[in-house]
């Protein structure tokens, strides 16, 4: 059996992103921190149409974008509105943004559905090393700072007490979160960034009775996501980026169950 | 008598942003040894206090100094445990924190919480929470325990058990202990002096001076000299309080 190249690296894209996502999206569960993700992961679409407005490199502008976003969300947070109202302000106005910049752009087709809900399929040699970069970045960061990250995490004050900085843990966080966007932009799409953060965390916390074992597990259950749903894709031709969260939110469910299975 | 000071506060004052100083102008001294709680009515910036004597929030004037590394043991006043966080008790005492299965099941029984390692930290109840967390803080040998609010959220008994607790632990370590508290049925006894807060500092001195300066009356008012009962009801026996029948009951525990 011949495996097509785009295949192949379609699902280098896919595995890079689930090892992007699978720590990160840990504290993004742990910290309630999903609004806060979706809000950073629309703002790559006004990214998308900023990179490709001035002629730098999509992963670029998606990642300065986002980084922004992040930091502009941390800023207002605690400014006279609840969280979540400052974060759906922030969040739809970015993707509005985005959406109406991009069709400013004259002369460049541009495929929105593919920046909406990713394009795995078409990814080139130079994204997967874009990707590998950024998904390094994030391991790196994640690896560094984990202690650090779990106690300022459960208690803010006990991290102070040992000199960690909670702030900059924080900033640390909102930077990973940038890379992780810029990383799975092409693999689920800005819409879908969220999911791919959240759903494989929750499957994962099932079985896990370890902070680090959720972080793995997340890491196999969007890897798993990843192959069955680029699988699906190319037997049944659905959207590729929409499958892979359509079998993560499969085994989620499934997770359900054994869950009922284990406590029994 | 004058060893040098574990933490001493020359004039401190803490804002937060341009509101108005949460402390202004507290001078404070701890030494070796010594059991200190602060106490004071909400907001009156116990707990900021304690931060700033741990150098965890800046000074907006005055200074803070702290004995050339000094170990402190630190309690927070709450953990904020997502139940979708998996931590044990023994994940959470390495948290930061090199120990060994062995160290890890010593501290446990030392706090009476034998055989913890493996329970789930959100599933622990308040009072076996507060001893992990106690545990963590030992860890370190300190020279210092500094506790926020340790007894919030305990039942009276579950909160005279904490505190001997934490005398005994002294007793041992010989470590000062530096404690905020609104508790002070229980708190007060334990003390070798408190200090009474309401953005400066009301008053201080031994718990019975303390509790019968005129400054601490006008704050919490005169029914609270007989919270002292619980601890100390062989100083104030005597003394018949009709208005807080509920710190007698409590009494039987130290009869």
């Amino acid at each position: 059996m011949i495996i097509d190249a785009f295949v192949l690296r379609a699902l280098g894209a896919g595995l890079l992103a689930a090892l992007a996502t699978g720590p990160l999206g840990c504290f993004v569960v742990w910290r309630r921190m999903a609004y806060f993700g979706d809000a950073t992961a629309h703002a790559a679409i006004l990214g998308v149409a900023l990179a490709l407005g001035f002629n730098v490199s999509i992963f670029a502008g998606t990642l300065v974008t986002a980084f922004a976003m992040a930091l502009m969300v941390s800023s207002l947070a605690g400014r006279g509105w609840a969280m979540d109202t400052t974060l759906g302000v922030l969040a739809h106005s970015a993707l509005a943004l985005g959406l109406v910049a991009a069709s400013f752009l004259q002369g460049v087709r541009v495929d929105l559905e593919a920046f909406l809900f990713g394009d795995i399929l078409t990814v080139q040699v130079s994204d997967l090393i874009a990707m590998a970069l950024g998904t390094a970045a994030v391991t790196a960061l994640m690896l560094w700072r984990w202690e650090a990250l779990l106690t300022a995490t459960i208690s803010e004050d006990l991290a102070r007490s040992l000199g960690l900085k909670p702030e900059r843990e924080g900033m640390i966080l909102t930077l990973a979160l940038a890379l992780v966007v810029a990383v799975a932009l092409k693999v689920v799409g800005a819409l879908l960034i969220g999911a791919l953060l959240v759903i494989p965390p929750a499957t994962a916390r099932v079985m896990a009775r370890t902070p680090e074992r959720m972080a793995l597990g997340a890491v196999a259950v969007a890897a798993l996501s990843v192959v069955l749903g680029l699988m699906a894709s190319l037997w049944f031709d659905t959207p590729a980026g929409p499958s892979i969260v359509a079998a993560a939110a499969g085994l989620f469910v499934l997770s359900l169950g054994a869950g009922r299975v284990v406590r029994a | 008598m004058t060893a040098p000071a574990l933490v001493e506060a020359r004039g401190l004052s803490v804002a937060y942003g341009p509101a108005a100083p949460v402390l202004s102008h507290v001078d404070f001294t701890l030494q070796p040894g010594e059991i200190v709680t602060i106490v004071g009515p909400n907001g009156s910036g116990k707990s900021t206090l304690l931060r700033a004597l741990l150098g965890m929030v800046p000074g907006t004037a005055g200074s803070v100094t702290r004995a050339p590394g000094l170990r402190v043991g630190y309690v927070p006043q709450k953990l904020h445990l997502d139940p979708n966080l998996p931590l044990s008790v023994a994940r959470f005492l390495r948290l930061n924190r090199k120990l060994t299965g062995d160290e890890i099941a010593h501290l446990l029984s030392r706090v009476g919480a034998p055989g913890l390692e493996e329970r789930a930290l959100a599933t622990l109840s308040g009072g076996q929470l507060q001893r992990v967390m106690l545990a963590r803080a030992l860890a370190g040998n300190p020279q210092l325990l500094v506790l926020d609010e340790p007894t919030q959220g305990l039942d009276q008994p579950g909160t005279a058990a904490f505190y001997r607790l934490i005398e005994d632990v002294r007793r041992e370590l010989g470590c000062a202990v530096l404690s905020v508290s609104h508790d002070l049925h229980v708190v007060m006894s334990a003390s070798d002096r408190v200090v009474c807060l309401n953005g400066h500092v009301c008053c201080e001195g031994t718990p019975s001076v303390v509790s019968n300066a005129p400054e601490y009356r006008a704050l919490f008012g005169l029914g609270t000299g007989g919270a002292l009962a619980l601890y100390q009801h062989h100083h104030d026996h005597g003394a018949d309080h009709p208005d807080h029948p509920h710190d007698h009951e409590t009494c039987d525990h130290d009869h």
